[in-house]
């Protein structure tokens, strides 16, 4: 099923010409968010209008595409999205396997199999400015992003240390990107960030509603904020995988009963799959 | 108008396939890219600087060029891009001679950096594996790369362009078919 | 062995096909046509078309009949196709001035040249369920027509009181207005931006900053100037003709709104305008657009800034239905993984935490 009347990738070359040229600056300038002109998409905003924009300007026939929500690949937005290109992108490949991928378009998670270097993940981002719970007016934070003025964070993370022990946010830590500019990981779990950094592969950020790209380039120093006598600590569940045995990767916790009953799957499908046709084997 | 050379063969396609190769020659800087289907445009512009132009400026992107009429005439043609005469004006630069200086250019605001102009540079070649050190993000440890004709104390001037992050002036180098970029997060050392 | 339960694409195929089945409900009703929805229920086909910005009564009817009657997803749909169109060139800006009155009312003067016509309003009908609409074959009779009388010209309210120079003029300029749908909108926005953002703003959020600003959140004292509606004609200029062409009519709502302002050391007190025009038969949003574009002017004009509906980042950033609902819907888009982070945050803070409270249940006893 394809969609006749539409250029490839749904974009009009227009379109993708801004978007290739915002992308290109982001990349020039790692962890800075470049406005751009997000359209309207034919999904609804915070539903990941960003990272199609993205991958739409991105992507080209020869590409291998893989969309997770929540690690996975069948959750119901990532199967309309992968469907989404698959209608309008004729010739492109789409997969499950991270491995395979050139494109892997995300929301919440880096897949836990290792990336490599000319893969490119595009990550949908519903909020792209780290700092809109400290100062809500986009043309003061966007002032003190210029000044690196990042004092505000500081004092959050500290005053949450104080209160609780711990740093507070447990997803969407903020992380410095090229000991330059605060940055938005986007709603994956703090567990996750340790992969940003120094990752092989391209990674490439999108946020349609609030119309703000941003990119972090291959082998780039990526440090989740933190103080020295309180090291960032990226939390996971304890316990291990019901379905593969895995005690290292990111779980989900399932509620079996209702008399408290529960246990733990690997969010990442694709990574637990292969885990499992190994034991099998 | 008759002796007007074609762009892309495929505007789509071939545009997509030459934004991935400028793309990965800006994520990694110094890697050279080769654009697998560039168009041949009119000299003296090289295929890798035809393929660039029409990847990215259109109508929306003023453009100073100073590659001769017939090289104006086409790209104003396929990219129906405004033509500026002071390069200071442009949001793409494109010299197959003496470029005009780095700090010369749009470099942006420290609120604002992107939008700083891109010079698209044409040199003689480029080789990996020797030359200039490259250092920042994108490149693991180091990449070498060797610039064939760069202009003239290009180094020094690149020293003052890097220092004003994140404002600054990113460089497309064109020859042949093949692009490298450096991208003004870049640190580059004399080889 | 508990199975994840995770959606398919075999669900979404079903729910979407329950979808067109309720979308058409008993099959043995006649379907609605869209020719009815864009004839007959032309004020919900005019509020699509002002907020998906698209002038296009036949697709905006098709909306409204493909989203059910939910007129924020028809403006998304609407949007959504319009973004996918090519773009020729940029109108000439629209004459109201010259606009084929339908209705014009003022509330500022009892009489005035080209007289007060109210046209099909629900103004003073009273608002009782006609059950005789529920029988289907009424026909009204031809509503009586007045003679437009002699003269016909319809100066406007504000340019009469600009001749005695009671109306702060509007600063003339030939710079060419920016385009949110093109740039994304940074802050300050200026006028010509926020005029654009207010025109497709959702209707209930203008009127409840407008509804704000009269019950004292805003120094507004506002009194409608005059309502106009009718049609306009829309010209282009080709720049290879060099003449203007007209390419169509198009219905418009304009409303001006006459605010009373104290005056300043340079400015001497007079009469300020907040100023409204919309796509369509829509008067309550083209009355709500101009009184929260003159609360917007509190900086320009030297106001305090107190309120909401005077603070432009506020709401030029949270008047987009479209975007509004997208990013408030999108809560029921699976969230476990963030979740599952949080439970191990409050899980681990609570482990730190109960040592802690024991000690300090002992430390109390001892005391």
């Amino acid at each position: 099923m394809s969609a006749e009347g539409y250029n490839f990738a749904y974009l009009d070359e227009g379109t993708k010409r801004m978007i290739r040229r915002a992308l290109l600056k982001a990349v020039a300038v790692p962890g800075h968010q470049v406005p751009f002109g997000s359209r309207e998409m034919p999904l609804p905003y915070g539903w990941g209008t960003g990272g199609i924009q993205v991958t739409a300007s991105v992507v080209g026939p020869e590409d291998v595409l893989k969309v997770i929500d929540q690690g996975a690949d069948d959750t119901t937005n990532a199967v309309s999205i992968r469907r989404f290109f698959a209608r309008v992108a004729p010739g492109l490949r789409t997969t499950e396997r991270t491995a395979e991928a050139t494109i892997i378009q995300t929301r919440h998670r880096i897949p836990e199999t290792p990336l490599r270097e000319g893969q490119v993940m595009v990550y949908q981002v519903p909020q792209p400015e780290p700092l809109y719970r400290l100062e809500p007016r986009r043309a003061e934070t966007k002032r003190l992003h210029a000044l690196a003025d990042y004092g505000l964070m500081q004092v959050k993370l500290y005053e949450d240390i104080a209160r609780h022990g711990r740093v507070g946010s447990s997803y969407d830590h903020p992380v410095m990107v090229g000991g330059r500019y605060l940055m938005a990981p986007s709603p994956i779990p703090s567990f996750d960030n340790p992969k940003m950094h120094m990752s092989p592969a391209l990674q490439l950020f999108g946020a349609g509603r609030e119309r703000r790209l941003y990119a972090v380039p291959p082998y780039t120093e990526v440090r989740s904020l933190d103080f020295d006598d309180h090291p960032f600590e990226p939390l996971r569940a304890k316990g291990h995988c019901a379905l593969c045995g895995a005690d290292h990767t990111y779980l989900d916790e399932m509620v079996t009963d209702d008399r408290g009953g529960r246990l733990f799957v690997c969010s990442d499908t694709d990574y637990c799959g292969e885990r499992q046709a190994e034991r099998a084997a | 108008m008759s002796g007007l050379l074609p762009g892309f063969a495929d505007p789509v396609l071939d545009a997509q396939s030459a934004f991935r190769a400028v793309l990965e020659a800006m994520s990694r800087p110094g890697r050279i890219q080769r654009i697998p289907r560039a168009p041949s445009p009119p000299r003296p512009l090289c295929p890798a600087a035809g393929a660039v132009l029409l990847t990215l400026v259109d109508s929306g992107t003023p453009l100073f060029i100073d590659a001769g009429p017939d090289a104006l005439e086409w790209v104003r043609f396929h990219a129906g891009c405004p033509v500026v005469a002071d390069p200071a004006g442009a949001e793409f630069v494109l010299t197959a001679g003496r470029p005009p200086g780095l700090l010369s250019l749009r470099a942006g605001s420290d609120e604002e950096p992107q939008g700083s102009a891109t010079l698209i540079l044409q040199v003689q070649g480029l080789e990996e594996g020797a030359g200039w050190r490259l250092t920042g993000p994108g490149i693991e440890r180091e990449h070498r790369l060797r610039v064939t004709g760069p202009p003239e104390d290009f180094v020094a001037e690149w020293r003052a362009n890097a220092a004003r992050f994140p404002r600054g002036v990113d460089v497309i180098l064109c020859t042949g078919e093949q692009v490298a970029a450096l991208p003004r997060s870049l640190r580059i050392e004399e080889g | 062995m508990y199975v994840a339960v995770k959606g398919g694409e075999a669900a979404i195929a079903h729910a979407h096909a329950w979808l067109a089945e309720e979308r058409r409900g008993d099959a043995a009703v006649p379907e609605i046509g869209t020719d009815q929805i864009g004839g007959q229920l032309t004020l919900a086909v005019d509020r699509v078309m002002a907020e998906g910005s698209c002038y296009d009564p036949g697709l905006a009817a098709l909306a409204i009949k493909q989203a059910r009657g939910d007129l924020i997803e028809a403006v998304f749909l609407l949007r959504a196709y319009r973004t996918t169109l090519p773009r020729f060139g940029a109108t000439l800006p629209l004459d109201t001035g010259a606009m084929r009155l339908r209705r014009r009312v003022s509330a500022t003067y009892k009489d005035l040249p080209g007289g007060q016509v109210l046209g099909p309003t629900f103004d003073y009908t009273h608002r009782l369920l006609d059950f005789a609409l529920a029988a289907e074959g009424h026909v009204p009779s031809e509503a009586p027509e007045a003679d437009p009388g002699e003269d016909a010209a319809c100066p406007r309210v504000t340019a009469m009181l600009a001749d005695e120079g009671l109306m702060a003029p509007e600063e003339a300029s030939d710079v060419e207005p920016g385009d949110l749908t093109r740039t994304p909108l940074s802050f300050p926005a200026g006028r010509p931006l926020r005029l654009q953002n207010l025109a497709r703003a959702d209707e209930g959020f203008l009127l409840s900053m407008a509804y704000s600003t009269q019950r004292g959140y805003g120094n507004n004292h506002p009194f409608v100037g005059e309502i106009r509606q009718g049609e306009v004609t829309v010209e282009i200029l080709p720049p290879e003709l060099g003449f203007a062409i007209e390419i169509g009519d198009i219905t418009v709502t304009e409303c001006q709104m006459v605010n009373q302002f104290h005056g300043s050391r340079t400015e001497p007190p007079q009469f300020t305008r907040g100023y409204g025009l919309v796509l369509g038969r829509t008067e309550r949003r083209a009355m709500s657009m101009a009184l929260v574009d003159r609360a917007l002017r509190a900086e320009e004009l030297g106001e305090e800034i107190t309120a909401p509906a005077q603070d432009e980042e506020f709401v030029l950033s949270h008047s987009d239905n479209v975007e509004a609902t997208g990013f408030l819907e999108h809560l029921k888009l699976p969230h476990y993984v963030d979740f599952q982070s949080e439970l191990e945050a409050v899980r681990a803070m609570r482990a730190a935490a109960a040592p802690e409270a024991a000690r300090e249940t002992l430390r109390e006893a001892a005391e």
